[in-house]
């Protein structure tokens, strides 16, 4: 019995108040069908969602931290490794990708803001975008990495430094041969390059993956009638994906650009 | 309440007192309703069983280890086996039981109560999080099945990329998923803290509790992702050999140091920092005041927190960083004893002039206080720099992590739990057999590690399972304590079993503490309140306490 006694009188259940129950009846709020029970009201469960979306990116950032430091440190170590090894890369390539990404995002930004003035098929039709511009980029990374697997340039057992020892041989006048030692660390320049688009690259199947099931319950009309969440969170997850990009792209690609003076 | 009161344990009438008929026990059937439940409660239920099993099977690794080493040559075990059994002791216990021993059982219990609210912000992450705890697990027993791994857990670079030929792969891989769920926990809780707290509950209104699991949220969220990646690393250098760990292809193997400890140092406060939050919950209830100086042990907490993320290469101290930078580090490691000095201070003043009364958490919570000062001030040997390079590496420092994290940590998470069980289930635990096994895991935890200071200090080094002659009765010693602390950590598992049936029932709130926890049924709803509190009143306000029980009917009809 003593249950239900201690179980209300410390804790003023909301009722006692008259003046909010008075409140309460005059703006008689009506719940989203997605609405949580745990949490008391719409506005606080969609802050508890975004909160939670810029805590989970927050690892994110750590997560790639940890290979942006490698990359600062061996940067740092294997200069003369690693501006050769850039310049392989295709400037071309790499810069159309990073317009692709950033058209990606701004579909993107155009679906949040549709979802929040209920437009259905601006959604939509946004969405659809946004997933196709990803698959270009998509491709064209895969183009890319097409061309450094021809040039024997993963890294491991296959790895070949031929085109830094001696450049010539293999048709390129404008870079001066590497001693051996120094060619192979042109790899850590590749694993990096390896490890952190394609760490960037999984991040945008997963999130191609779930930008498919968002545009199907888009479809179906779920973010147009007052729930945007989904769509707003899933929103932050794509930028950021963009973000790393716009860092991978110049650390990555532009290196030589503005040589360290030596 | 006379001065003579010898406990303040307050149980309902025995003969009339029922279980609540609605709770969150009873409020689904079947193993699907646990399986697939969102509610935090279940799912704490669900982690302590599964880090109970994880504790037995790493602590019977320990068992053997110490078996071996009962006598000088090695004939226990062949001394690969021998470095397979630390090494999985070491994995097993540090991220299988340590990092989700207190958060994820009695945090996700009692933490969304404390704030006042009806669940955690992301419940269906909650139990996410548990799976990936479960496949992590399944992970590394399938590791122990297939015959192990010994690396040590620390996975030192190049020894478990290039030279080791044993499960390295399946134990990073697990170590990764379950780092994941150490994150979503984290990540719920600090929503959960900053999102969900009811009207009133200021942030200094937060028990202590809240607090220290906030700061090691912190960690979890920024700490763990950073092992996630060095872990990504050795994987894709041991499968592909790729070489960025690596100094014949021009890597370096401190990076992974670097990386590795940039996570595993702030691990230790992950560890730590929810125990200290038990032990002021315990301390203030058994001394009916309010723990002293709130805002500093509030704070203490963060400032932890934030030491503990530059520190990490006092790790390091003998791997051939700079001296300068060794510097730096050991200054900064003396600087964590002062928020750690605050926390055991602030207990000791709470203690001070209180009503104290020896029910078994407090007896846990004295045992840690104790326990980890010792443990925390040899760790400022270990941080100076010249004394370092005499113990690292040594069974002082073995000692050292166990005072911390089996004399601290362990200690408190079994206060913990005795402390909220009654809470958990409904029902209370045999006091006098408990309070046996606080004094025998005392004993036995004493005799086990205090040896190995000695031992440590004279030279003996860790990780070896041959060792000179003379070094042999310290061992003897401490292989005896360790057999009775097998037995301290048997006892609970045996009556707290016992008591989930037989217990006598614990009403709503037995230690009579201020918890919003307190304040419901025990075992609670699921949805904990019917109507979201409103908090009109301090943490640890034992007047208010006082004042409402005067108006409470004890006794109806």
């Amino acid at each position: 019995m003593d249950n239900a006694i201690a179980q209300t009188e410390p804790l003023m259940p909301r009722e006692t108040s008259v003046h909010e129950a008075g409140h309460d009846v005059e703006h008689e709020h009506v719940f989203i069908p997605q609405h949580r029970h745990h949490f008391e009201t719409e506005e606080q469960q969609r802050e508890a969602g975004s909160f939670g979306m810029w805590l989970f990116l927050l690892t994110e950032i750590m997560f790639f931290g940890g290979l942006f430091f490698a990359y600062l440190l061996y940067r740092n170590w294997y200069y003369d490794a690693f501006v050769p090894a850039s310049n392989f890369l295709s400037i071309p390539l790499g810069g159309a990708n990073t317009a692709i990404l950033i058209t990606s995002g701004f579909f993107m930004a155009i679906a949040v803001w549709a979802a929040e003035v209920r437009k259905k098929n601006v959604l939509v039709w946004s969405l659809v975008f946004t997933m196709l511009f990803g698959w270009a980029f998509i491709c064209i990374k895969g183009i890319e990495w097409h061309d450094e697997w021809v040039h024997g340039h993963i890294p491991g057992a296959t790895y070949n430094i031929g085109e830094f020892v001696n450049p010539k041989a293999h048709g390129i006048n404008d870079e001066k041969p590497l001693p051996v030692d120094m060619a192979q660390r042109t790899q850590i320049f590749y694993f990096l390059y390896f490890g952190m688009t394609g760490m960037h690259a999984l991040h945008m199947l997963i999130g191609l993956g779930i930008l498919l099931w968002l545009l199907w319950r888009a479809i179906r009309g779920e973010f147009t009638q007052g729930y945007v969440a989904p769509i707003e969170n899933f929103g932050l997850y794509w930028h950021f994906v963009d973000i790393v990009w716009l860092y991978l792209f110049p650390l990555l690609y532009l290196i030589n650009r503005h040589p360290l003076a030596h | 309440m006379s001065a003579t009161a010898t406990t303040i344990v307050n149980l309902p009438d025995q003969s009339t007192a029922t279980i609540p008929k609605k709770n969150y026990i009873s409020a689904e059937h079947g193993l699907l309703s646990w399986l697939l439940t969102g509610d935090h409660k279940r799912i704490a239920m669900l982690y302590l069983i599964s880090i109970t099993v994880f504790f037995f099977i790493g602590g019977a690794f320990a068992g053997l280890i110490r078996l071996e080493l009962l006598t000088p040559q090695p004939d226990l075990v062949a001394s690969d086996t021998y470095n397979k059994l630390f090494t999985m002791h070491g994995v097993i216990m540090v991220f299988l039981f340590l990092v989700p021993s207190v958060p994820a059982t009695i945090g996700n219990f009692v933490i969304p109560i404390m704030v006042g609210a009806r669940d955690l912000a992301f419940p269906k992450i909650n139990l996410l999080s548990w799976y990936l705890y479960l496949v992590g697990g399944v992970m590394m027993i399938a590791t122990m099945v297939l015959g192990g791994v010994d690396t040590g857990w620390t996975f030192t670079t190049p020894l478990s990329t290039h030279y080791l030929n044993t499960h390295v792969i399946t134990t990073a891989l697990a170590i990764f998923v379950a780092g994941f769920s150490s994150i979503f926990t984290g990540l719920n809780f600090i929503v959960t803290v900053h999102r969900m707290r009811c009207p009133g509950m200021t942030w200094f209104r937060l028990p202590l509790f809240i607090w220290s699991h906030y700061a090691a949220s912190i960690l979890m969220v920024l700490g763990t992702p950073v092992l996630a990646i060095s872990l990504v690393l050795v994987l894709l250098e041991r499968v592909f050999g790729i070489g960025v760990f690596d100094p014949t292809k021009g890597g370096d193997p401190l990076l992974f140091q670097h990386l590795f400890w940039f996570y595993s140092h702030p691990a230790v406060y992950i560890m730590i920092l929810p125990g200290m939050g038990v032990i002021s919950e315990v301390v203030s209830t058994f001394s009916r005041k309010r723990v002293f100086g709130y805002t500093a042990v509030a704070f203490s907490s963060v400032a932890i927190a934030l030491f503990g993320f530059f520190v990490w290469a006092h790790h390091m101290f003998i791997m051939g960083i700079s001296n300068y930078s060794a510097l730096v580090f050991s200054l900064l490691t003396m600087l964590v004893a002062v928020p750690s000095a605050i926390k055991i201070f602030n207990w000791a003043f709470t203690l001070q002039k209180g009503s104290i009364t020896f029910e078994t958490p407090m007896l846990y919570a004295f045992g840690f206080m104790g326990l980890f000062t010792i443990g925390g001030l040899t760790g400022v040997f270990l941080g100076s720099l010249g004394m370092d390079i005499q113990l690292t590496e040594t069974y002082f420092i073995v000692a050292h992590f166990h005072f911390v994290m089996v004399g601290g940590m362990l200690m408190a998470f079994l206060s913990g739990v005795h402390f909220w069980w009654p809470k958990m289930t409904g029902r209370m635990y045999p006091e006098a057999l408990s309070k046996l096994a606080a004094v025998v895991t005392f004993i036995g935890f004493n005799l086990t590690f205090m040896p190995q200071f000695v031992v440590g200090y004279l030279g003996m080094p860790r990780r070896y399972h041959a060792y000179p002659p003379e070094f042999q009765v310290l061992n003897v010693l401490s292989t005896a304590g360790a057999t009775v602390l097998g037995v301290g950590y048997l006892l609970p598992l045996i009556y707290l079993a016992w008591s989930l049936k037989y217990g006598p029932i614990a009403g709503n709130n037995p230690w009579q503490a201020t918890g919003l926890e307190w304040q419901i049924q025990s075992p609670p709803l699921t949805e904990n309140f019917t109507e979201i509190p409103i908090m009109d009143h301090e943490a640890y306000d034992y007047e208010w306490l006082e004042h409402k029980t005067q108006h409470e009917v004890t006794a109806v009809g």
